[in-house]
């Protein structure tokens, strides 16, 4: 087994990873695996003065799935995430997650809920005074101040790993970065923690078309590697083709449907029509069977 | 309470060691495992994880740094735990975390250097700004339509009106303090009537406008840097270059003109508040009328001292207003940069009002206006 990418200690000794096909170890702890939604939203009321963004709105998701959420631009999708993380007081409605309201401030022996989710802002956030591995370093320091300096070193540099930047971007500040490196670099400071349930607002946004297949790549990889949960904010529609098991749609208020693309498109609801059919719509669906249809040489759509 | 990852270690028959871990392997519960593994000095051949309860990339990577380092086979994987160890493995790397540290005897002339040449681009920049701006006034002066008259009534407002109330309280209460510890100086020699000239040279040649401009440095020349070290980092100054605005003449001149132009009336308005300050602790204490104290200012304070005052207020007010947008303008990179440049404005505004004021106090003197 040699591995190109292996550190140098690694030339030394390669250890050999000796599957049991007898035993299945969990990956996720069993406290986790009881809870089919790890996100309930019912009856969410947001409204800013006069304005009202989301009235009534309930939406579930189910654990281990990819969530695109897709709405017009000004219907609350931000909102909903910022409302869901606890940053937006909902002004009525019920929030849960990991089947604990948002509001409730639990005791000091639970977990933090904080350290089991990983949010992934639209601009990044990553703290510019810092350099990325530093990033990624600031919620382990915060929750686990037990983990050695370097530990928590070897942490954060596979984390930048994980997202697929090179190795001498972890002492690079944000400055020094492209867009897209950024955001995979924030992408690496949410999953800090190994969380169960990671947010992640518009990720391809801003990327070409080559940097955001690979994060869409990235994130379904991650997803099934880690076991997460992902709540997706997109207008991108090749990443909802591509990774999401199930979209959400918010229209008029509150989400108007979920499922997957097939059932969404199942529906007469104009703006899904829309949404789905218009040209860029078409063309990616259009893409996507050609592609089927020459993977299964002449056996495509008629 | 956690339940944090444990380790045993048992001898095989075979003459081999085996380590076995049990318990949750997460990022929650390796923190001590990995403690107790990095002064591992025995000999072990085989990690055992069939035991570990659940396993995420932190528990996965603590397993085979371990067996890395102990050259010893990871035995007992799970599918979802060998592919937790597989992605770990791919993307494990040794790169620093922050830039290198340099070592000081190195850092000292390198810093040094580093600071001559900031100094060195300092004055190329600001000599630089200086010109843009008397350009840019130049180019105004030819064509006055171009002048941005509501941005200016603006800033008016934000430098001259806003802070009426605060200039006007501050003036007022060092009116007092002047008047007060004069005349208990001044009682010493029964002198006390000097009170009155006392207070009424101070406030119209030195302190209104002195302070007054240390307000407005503290309250105008920072928002300046601030307001347009902001713009510069959401690109919005780029952005008018690029619509064909002039930042110049956009941005920078109304401020210097508010700033240059209402200094003179802040400054005289402060030192009339000091002097009806004065007057009024006067009444309670001292027992010189309010109105007497007044008519008495009129004769004792020669009329230049006011003029003094209004030329000094005029370039304090430059001066201010430059350090502002300067350093507004000079703002690169990260936010922390806004901070520093807005302290810096209201650092170099003050000190450069105070050195010019000591210039000021010669210079008038030696042209007889004493």
């Amino acid at each position: 087994m040699s591995d190109p990418d292996a550190p140098p200690e690694a030339t030394h000794y390669e250890p050999k990873v000796i599957r049991r096909e007898d035993r299945r170890a969990r990956v996720k702890s069993e406290e986790h695996d009881q809870i089919e939604y790890p996100i309930v939203v019912e009856g969410l009321v947001n409204q800013f003065g006069d304005f009202v963004v989301h009235e009534d709105l309930s939406l579930k998701v189910r654990r281990g799935e990819i969530l695109g959420v897709v709405g017009g631009s000004g219907t609350g999708k931000s909102v909903l995430m910022r409302s869901i993380i606890g940053l937006q007081r909902p002004t009525a409605g019920q929030i849960e997650v990991f089947g604990r309201s948002i509001d409730d401030p639990g005791d000091d022996s639970e977990v933090d809920i904080r350290s089991r989710w990983g949010v992934l802002f639209q601009g990044g956030a990553l703290f510019s005074t810092l350099t990325v591995g530093e990033n990624v370093e600031v919620p382990l320091r915060e929750f686990y101040p037990e983990i050695d300096e370097e530990f928590r070193h070897e942490i954060a540099r596979f984390k930048v790993g994980l997202t697929g930047l090179p190795e001498e971007t972890v002492a690079k500040y944000p400055s020094e970065l492209s867009g897209g490196m950024r955001k995979r670099a924030a992408l690496a400071r949410s999953l800090a923690l190994d969380p169960e349930l990671l947010f992640l607002d518009e990720p391809t946004a801003g990327l070409d078309p080559i940097g955001a297949a690979a994060q869409d790549r990235l994130t379904r990889e991650l997803t099934d590697i880690l076991g997460l949960t992902v709540f997706l904010i997109t207008h991108d529609l090749d990443t909802l083709y591509e990774i999401c098991d199930r979209v959400a749609v918010i229209a008029d208020k509150h989400v108007i449907a979920v499922g997957t693309i097939e059932e969404l498109l199942a529906t007469d609801h104009p703006w899904i029509q829309e949404y789905f059919n218009g040209p860029r719509g078409r063309a990616v669906r259009d893409n996507r069977d050609r592609t089927k249809a020459v993977d299964k040489s002449q056996d495509g759509k008629a | 309470m956690r339940d944090w990852a444990e380790f045993s270690v048992q001898e095989q028959e075979d003459g081999s060691t085996r380590m076995v871990l049990s318990g949750p392997l997460l990022v929650s519960t390796a923190g001590t495992l990995d403690k107790a593994l990095r002064g591992w000095e025995g000999r072990i051949d085989e990690v055992d994880i069939s035991e570990c309860s659940s396993m995420d990339t932190v528990g996965a990577w603590t397993v085979w740094r371990f067996a890395t380092e102990a050259q010893a086979d990871i035995t007992g994987a799970s599918g979802e735990a060998e592919h937790l160890i597989d992605a770990v493995r791919s993307s494990a790397s040794m790169a620093d975390i922050s830039p290198p540290a340099i070592p000081i005897l190195q850092f000292l002339p390198q810093a040094v250097g580093q600071t001559m040449y900031i100094w060195r681009d300092g004055m190329f920049h600001s000599v630089g700004f200086l010109g843009s701006i008397i350009a840019a006034t130049g180019r105004l002066l030819i064509r006055p339509s171009r002048w941005r008259t509501s941005s200016l009534m603006r800033q008016f407002e934000l430098v001259g009106v806003d802070s009426l109330g605060i200039i006007g309280l501050m003036s007022f209460l060092i009116g007092i303090v002047i008047a007060q510890q004069g005349a208990v100086q001044l009682r010493q020699f029964g002198a006390e009537i000097y009170t009155i000239n006392l207070t009424g040279r101070l406030a119209l040649r030195e302190l209104g406008v002195l302070m007054t401009a240390i307000m407005v440095a503290g309250r105008s020349g920072s928002a300046f840097a601030a307001q347009i070290g902001t713009m510069k980092l959401t690109e919005e100054v780029d952005a008018m270059r690029t619509i064909g605005v002039s930042p110049v003449e956009a941005l920078i001149l109304p401020r210097i003109m508010a700033t240059i132009l209402l200094m003179p009336l802040l400054g005289f308005y402060s030192a009339v508040m000091a002097i009806i300050g004065g007057a009024f602790i006067a009444d309670l204490t001292l027992g010189i009328p309010f109105l007497t104290f007044l008519s008495r200012i009129q004769e004792v304070v020669p009329l230049h001292d006011l003029w003094v005052g209004l030329v000094k207020a005029l370039v304090f007010g430059l001066i201010v207003g430059l350090a502002g947008t300067y350093q507004g303008m000079q703002v690169q990179g990260n936010s922390e940069e806004v901070g520093l440049r807005t302290t810096k404005a209201v650092v170099q505004g003050i000190f450069m009002v105070i050195v010019l004021d000591a210039f000021f106090a010669v210079f008038f003197t030696e042209i007889g206006w004493g």
